[in-house]
């Protein structure tokens, strides 16, 4: 153990293990090169011996193997990372800003009396502290925030870094909790799944939307080809609901539904107002529309001036061969 | 199955009458003249004879509940045309709306943000007030905030919350302070502490906001000095003539267009070429039928040069509602969700069977819904929309080209 | 039930949010406020259970930008009392110094369950819900969506939100702190009529509280607007060109998989 260390908790989804762990691998490699420590991740699960090969990057893989960690109780939880975190010492822990996240790291701040800092895109060693980035104010404001004390709990936010690829030492030890992990007043029940069948398309990370420039119900099927193959969804502007061509819960806008996914395509959609309402927080916008004065264009990253029917097939194919 | 009147009912529908001008609805005789004339009547559970008679008969709790309630679009069809002239639309409608929201019934959504929209921001689009004078950016003639710089003026313009925020209102809304500027009128706005006349909102029952709303401007025009209010839209002209007198405050005012037909030949003098297009007016359904003023914008139309006028088959009072009144702008969605559509959609194909190439109108709701309409029904390509405004601003070389 | 619900007044993004003269701040004095979003989803919450289960529902709030209103909505919508928590003028308290005004206010309050928006967007160096919870030496959990009694006296079902529209079902013993994200139904609309009767025949209480101000672990160096361009980058070619070049942007972005 060491001053310099950062420690990463690993995001586990159920017995799943989570990409954002990746970029969590990345960012603690940046901070304790700095001081010559060492990524420790740690790994709170059922049986955490499946996701070893994956955590690579790392150089120490602590794994907590417990009956309670199988799904998720805040207590047991926070219990477990307290336990490991109190030991090492590490200068930082990262957290994923994700659902575990949002309880662990403030309990988990709160017991070590440790800084936390939320929102974060960025962390550099700075001396003996830290200089993070946050972007607060729903993304209308960034913070740099200097942080003296350690440890310091940082959420770091999804997409913020590119995942680590880079091979660290990959030492895996085994823990056991020093007395049996509590329950807590908080107790799961059981999950509760998604019907099939259903799309929620506030949920995807890659939305396909089609507007009237996809001119008729046929084209929306070429559209479907290209969400597939991004491993997203179709949604659709109002007049393409009203043409009956996507039902009502794939509406985006103002007397739809407001997403904020990692990738939004407009095709043929011209981004009225009442459109844009819906949409305009998504990460990246690529819009494409034969009218070079359509509004969307102020609202995308990327733009292109072309017809989305000649588009759609070119770009499934370009995907596809991407993709590998 | 007959249905028999409670004296509960009786008392409660003569209540909900009061708040109209007309007869009491209580006078209803059941005639159906309202639920045929209605345009998304067949789409109602209750129009509005069957309002009447269910409350009458003790059932209000169904008519609160019911979907129905919010599929008017206050066209005045049915008040127009009512034998007994029972105030249907701006009386029975609102009041009922207010009760369905004082028990607990909750409105449609897009129409609940719009009401936290008008009560946060003072307008409709929930956009910041600081940027109400935005519109007029870079304009070529100068804009007098009233609200900075009060002075006394002939004209206190109040722009409306559409013309204000909506880009595709922007063209007319410069257009009009070019075109008043050239008549020699002086005039003034009130720029960011502007806000909404409150008409839409009264109409979907939000009594209460209404009420606020005409505090805050009465306050706001008690310290100005003014001959008239004017204004782009219809709802506003309505609101303000007919509802703002009984608070006590009365003004004079104007929609623009029968302000411009008293000026019909300083604007003759200052047309500088014509405008080739075969044009169809869109009577609103405010300023038309409900006040019957139908002549002026055909005056001015006609004032144009190069200007066809033709008809539409349903024309003058018998015009079909474009869909945005009443609280119609933000309940397309509901209507179409139970069993309704669209009216502008039908609107602009009547427009198109005239074989014109322009819609007129004058009504800033009307530009984005008959462009919208144009798009979906494949006329877009056919059928022009723009307000009366634009057509005489190009006439007057006062249109955005000419802006150095 | 006895329901705790805190509501926060956060800026208003509508508006352009302003850096004040030290750079480090953002400048309070030209923002304007609302209240915070999950919070108004805790007060529905908050409203529902009661009209399952009976009980009261008590708000509490700092006295900040537009508080009135929001508490006399608060009022209008069904909250049994509503609390206004003096602070001096200019001071914006972390979510930890927030955390100990609300647990000295409500000390004396009967509260078998406290509901607080999981998230603010002004928030940076620490979370004002599970910092409430420690305050109070409650229990938590965060990223609720919907809140039913449970089957034991004592008890509620919580739902917690994951990725993919999944949700855990939690039982929790109370007395416990949630951090809300979203209510079992959107947040009621009241008709202004009615938040005018509030404001004429409701009361605040206004406990005077003692707050030590905790110093923040964290020092705020300065804040800056995001780096953003205005129009999109058009991309040009042919057809395939164009796809070629969005699928590469794709693939940089890590939306290849």
């Amino acid at each position: 153990m060491s001053a310099h260390d950062v420690l990463v908790v690993a995001e586990v989804q159920r017995q799943a293990l989570a990409d954002i762990t990746l970029e969590l691998l990345a960012a603690a490699r940046g901070v304790a090169e700095a001081g010559g420590g060492q990524v420790i991740c740690l790994v709170l699960s059922a049986d955490g011996t499946p996701f070893v090969p994956a955590l690579a990057p790392a150089d120490r893989i602590v794994l907590v193997n417990d009956p309670q960690l199988a799904d998720y109780a805040p207590d047991p939880f926070v219990a477990a990372a307290f336990e490991v975190v109190a030991a090492e010492q590490p200068r930082a822990v990262l957290v994923a800003g994700t659902s575990v996240g949002w309880d662990l790291a403030p309990l988990l701040a709160s017991r070590l009396q440790a800084p936390l800092v939320t929102g974060c895109k960025s962390v550099t060693a700075d001396g003996p502290g830290l200089v993070v980035d946050v972007s607060f104010c729903g993304g209308k404001m960034m913070a740099e925030v200097a942080v003296g004390q350690s440890p310091a709990v940082l959420m770091i936010m999804p997409g913020s870094y590119r995942a680590a690829t880079a091979a660290g030492a990959a030492r895996v030890e085994t823990r056991e909790p020093a007395s049996p992990l509590p329950a807590g007043a908080v107790r799961f029940r059981e999950w509760v799944l998604p019907e099939a069948g259903d799309v929620d398309i506030t949920q995807q990370d890659v939305l396909v939307a089609v507007g009237r420039g996809i001119q008729q119900k046929d084209n929306v099927e070429l559209a479907e080809q290209l969400a597939q193959a991004l491993g997203g969804a179709v949604c659709a502007s109002r007049p393409a609901v009203d043409q009956g061509w996507l039902p009502a819960t794939r509406q985006v806008g103002k007397s739809g539904m407001t997403v904020r996914p990692k990738l939004y395509l407009a095709l043929g959609v011209s981004g009225a107002p009442e459109h844009l309402e819906g949409m305009d927080g998504s990460e990246l916008i690529i819009a494409v529309n034969t009218d070079p004065k359509a509004p969307i264009f102020d609202a995308a990253h990327y733009g292109a001036e072309v017809d989305a029917l000649d588009l759609l097939p070119a770009l499934v194919e370009a995907v596809g061969a991407k993709k590998g | 199955m007959s249905v028999v009147p409670t004296d509960a009912g009786v008392e409660l529908l003569e209540q909900l009458g009061k708040t109209g001008s007309g007869t009491s609805p209580l006078g209803c005789m059941q005639c159906g003249m309202c639920a045929a004339s209605c345009p998304l009547g067949a789409a109602m559970e209750f129009p509005p004879r069957k309002l009447i008679l269910q409350t009458m008969a003790g059932n209000l709790d169904k008519v609160l509940a019911s979907p129905s309630l919010w599929m008017c679009v206050g066209c005045y069809t049915c008040s127009h045309r009512c034998p007994r002239d029972i105030e249907l639309t701006d009386g029975l409608w609102p009041a009922l709306r207010d009760r369905s929201m004082q028990a607990g019934f909750q409105p449609p959504g897009e129409l609940q943000e719009t009401f936290q929209n008008l009560f946060k921001y003072g307008n409709t689009l929930g956009k910041s007030p600081r940027q109400r004078l935005d519109w007029a950016k870079g304009l070529d003639v100068p804009v007098l905030d009233l609200s900075k710089e009060s002075r006394p003026v002939d004209v206190l313009w109040l722009v409306g919350c559409y013309p204000s925020y909506y880009p595709r209102n922007h063209a007319v809304t410069r257009a009009w302070a070019r075109i008043m500027t050239r008549l020699g009128v002086s005039w003034g706005v009130l720029g960011a502490k502007e806000k909404s006349a409150g008409e839409c909102e009264r109409m979907f029952g939000e009594e209460g906001l209404f009420e606020t709303l005409v505090e805050e401007n009465r306050k706001l025009l008690g310290a100005q000095q003014f001959e008239t209010l004017v204004t782009l839209d219809p709802h506003a002209y309505r609101a303000l003539h007919a509802y703002y007198p009984r608070f006590g405050a009365w003004y004079p005012v104007q929609h623009y267009t029968t302000f411009l037909a008293e000026r019909l030949d300083a604007l003759r003098g200052m047309i500088v070429k014509p405008v080739e297009a075969t044009v169809t007016y869109h009577d609103n359904c405010c300023v038309g039928r409900r006040c019957g003023c139908y002549d002026p914008p055909r005056a001015l139309l006609q004032l144009i040069p190069g200007v066809k006028l033709v008809e539409m088959d349903r024309h003058h009072d018998n015009a079909l509602c474009c869909g945005g009144g009443g609280g119609g702008m933000w309940l397309d969605a509901h209507i179409v969700a139970h069993g309704g559509h669209r009216l502008s959609d039908e609107r602009i194909r009547q427009a198109a069977a005239t074989g014109a190439d322009t819609l007129a109108v004058s009504c800033p709701y009307e530009l984005s819904r008959f462009e919208d309409a144009a798009k979906v029904a494949g006329l877009d390509g056919q059928v022009k929309v723009r307000d009366i405004i634009e057509l005489l601003a190009e006439s007057m070389d006062l249109g955005e080209r000419s802006v150095a | 039930m006895n329901i705790m619900v805190v509501v926060r007044q956060v800026p208003d993004l509508i508006e352009s949010l302003e850096i004040d003269a030290s750079g480090s701040s953002l400048d309070w004095d030209a923002a304007s406020f609302i209240i915070n979003e999950c919070d108004d989803h805790a007060l529905e919450q908050a409203l529902l259970l009661k009209e399952a289960a009976g009980g009261t529902v008590t708000v509490v709030a700092l006295d900040q930008g537009d508080v009135d209103n929001t508490l006399y909505t608060a009022a209008a919508k069904g909250a049994d009392r509503i609390v206004k928590i003096p602070v001096d003028d200019g001071w914006h308290p972390s979510p930890r110094a927030a955390a100990a005004l609300y647990a000295e206010a409500a000390k004396d309050l009967a509260k078998d369950l406290v509901l607080v928006g999981v998230q603010a967007h002004d928030e940076l160096d620490g979370v004002l819900a599970p910092a409430l919870a420690a305050a109070l030496a409650l229990p938590y959990v965060g990223v609720i969506r919907g809140v039913q009694a449970g089957s034991e006296p004592g008890s509620v079902v919580a739902c917690k939100e994951f990725p993919g529209a999944v949700m855990a079902r939690l039982d929790v013993r109370l007395p416990a702190v949630l951090g809300i994200l979203g209510a079992d139904q959107p947040p009621r609309y009241v008709p202004v009529s009615r938040i005018r009767a509030a404001m004429k025949e409701s009361r605040f209480e206004e406990p005077a509280v003692a707050a030590a101000p905790a110093a923040s672990l964290v020092s705020v160096h300065k804040l800056y607007p995001p780096v953003s361009g205005t129009r999109a980058e058009m991309l040009v070619g042919s057809e395939s060109d164009i796809a070629g070049r969005i699928a590469a942007i794709l693939a940089e972005k890590g939306l290849l998989k």
